[in-house]
């Protein structure tokens, strides 16, 4: 058995008084997909953002590939470059048209050549239904199609996993199945993820491990139909309550 | 209409054809503009090198000033200083203060050419206000665009590089050029060094003849100038607004 290509031993991170994370343990095998649940600020993008290095963690390890990645003698710049995340709002870069959002890290920091670049990154536009629409800026493209642009943007370097922080919360509810519909290609194909969503039926369809996150620690972990229909701990009870009252399941 | 009965009152009063000859003579206008178009592209040379300097050094001293690395804490401390200095202090002092306090220091190697070191205090003047406009269109830039880029794989000077100083001197383009226009007729200050420049020439023409005329031909070289250059601000202006 290889190691897992992301394992999160005992993370904790506070934001001034405030843990957000409280001892988070977690392992994804290659070609698994986890789904993090539970509710806004129990630390679903904090955890993303520390396994990409974008927020330093307080305490604890971080693995990718079996290497220790949160040391401080890491470069986090070679790291970044082995994973892709996507963000919630997209972040796109508002004054590059969508082909150069996508090619701008295999240009930069991959080094690859502009036409192979360029090349690669209109077959996986086409491939996520944008094609035609290379050469145009964020602003002309509508939400579902700037986040499918961000995924061919997080994807275009082959990361050995990809970070999804709730693609699909800034969309309207009509653009959100055009953007799922790529995350369940990319894992058809066996891509490692970890989708932080509210989207609990796409969390059951797509993901190999659901984890239910409440403030700072993961309280449940097991397969979707486990956790989403019979969950053992009390917060994950209550936090699926909710959310059925709330007409979202 | 309001205009009009300006220009009414203005030809009517019975001032009138004493300020005509005397800041109106076609005659004065044609034998003063030759010698003040010369010096006109002095003027003209000193804006082109300056605004090149002050691009670059403004730019240097923002990415210091918004730059966090611990390391570069003293050398923000002293980009900081400087602007509030430089800023503060009205731009006819500092060229005054470099045009005769530096040859007066008889240091080797120094330059004394007072159009020199006229450029260097409009220079150092300009890039402490220009640094401002750069700073206050990095900080526009949204934390979330640095993210995307390191993200991406970018490093972090490439991150500021290719996403962020884009986007930033794309939206402070307005303001730049605005300092820009000032600069143009701020030129016309590095005249107390005793600089054969338009101003320089036309003043010396209008005390020799006792006719204001060439000071009017001095303005409608700077106007020819600065006009077109707002002309483009609006443009760009007026495509940002578009866009946004």
């Amino acid at each position: 058995m290889s190691a897992p290509v992301l394992e999160i031993t005992g993370v904790t991170k506070s934001f001034g008084d405030r843990p957000v994370l409280d001892g988070i343990d977690l392992a994804v095998d290659e070609h698994q997909a986890v789904a993090l649940i539970g509710a806004s600020g129990s630390g679903k993008s904090t955890l993303l953002r520390c396994i990409d290095l974008l927020v330093e963690i307080d305490d604890g390890d971080i693995f990718l590939d079996g290497e220790v990645i949160t040391d401080p003698s890491v470069d986090p710049v070679a790291v970044r470059r082995r994973l892709g995340f996507v963000f919630q709002a997209f972040n796109l870069f508002p004054h590059m048209t969508a082909l150069e959002n996508v090619v701008l890290g295999a240009v930069r920091a991959q080094k690859v050549g502009r036409p192979e670049a360029g090349e690669r990154g209109r077959d996986l536009l086409q491939r996520f239904g944008l094609a035609g629409r290379e050469d145009d800026r964020p602003d002309q493209l509508s939400g579902g199609q700037q986040q499918r642009v961000a995924l061919a943007r997080a994807f275009a370097g082959r990361p050995r996993a990809l970070l999804l922080d709730e693609v699909t919360s800034a969309l309207d509810p009509e653009l959100v199945g055009e953007v799922l519909e790529v995350v369940r290609d990319l894992k058809q194909e066996g891509v490692t993820m970890i989708i932080a969503t509210h989207e609990m039926s796409f969390a059951r369809e797509v993901a190999d491990t659901v984890a239910f996150l409440d403030q700072g620690r993961i309280v449940e972990r097991d397969t979707p139909d486990r956790v989403l229909d019979d969950p053992q701990q009390p917060e994950t009870r209550q936090f699926l309550r909710r959310l059925l009252e709330a007409g979202r399941v | 209409m309001v205009i009009g009965g300006l220009a009414a009152l203005i030809f009517t009063s019975t001032g009138w054809p004493d300020v005509k000859e005397t800041f109106f003579s076609a005659q004065a206008f044609r034998t003063s503009f030759p010698d003040i178009l010369d010096g006109f592209w002095l003027d003209v040379k000193m804006f082109l090198a300056v605004e090149v300097i002050v691009l670059i050094l403004g730019l240097v001293i923002a990415l210091i000033r918004t730059s966090r690395l611990p390391a570069l804490f003293p050398i923000r401390l002293l980009a900081a200083v400087y602007c509030d200095l430089f800023r503060g202090v009205p731009v006819i002092l500092l060229v005054y203060l470099f045009g005769f306090g530096i040859p007066a220091l008889q240091l080797a190697g120094v330059p004394t050419d007072p159009i020199i070191l006229a450029c260097f205090a409009l220079s150092l003047a300009y890039s402490a206000y220009v640094a401002e406009v750069y700073r206050a269109g990095i900080a526009s830039v949204h934390q979330a665009q640095t993210d995307a880029a390191l993200a991406t794989g970018l490093t972090p000077l490439q991150a500021l590089r290719f996403v962020v100083l884009p986007q930033a001197i794309r939206r402070v383009r307005p303001p730049l050029l605005n300092d820009f226009i000032s600069l143009q007729k701020d030129v016309a200050l590095v005249s107390v060094l005793g600089i054969q420049e338009a101003f320089r020439i036309a003043q010396i023409d209008s005390q020799s003849t006792f006719n204001y005329t060439p000071l009017i031909a001095a303005a409608l070289l700077y106007l020819a100038v600065t006009i077109p250059m707002a002309r483009v601000l609006d443009h760009i202006t007026a495509r940002g607004e578009v866009n946004a």
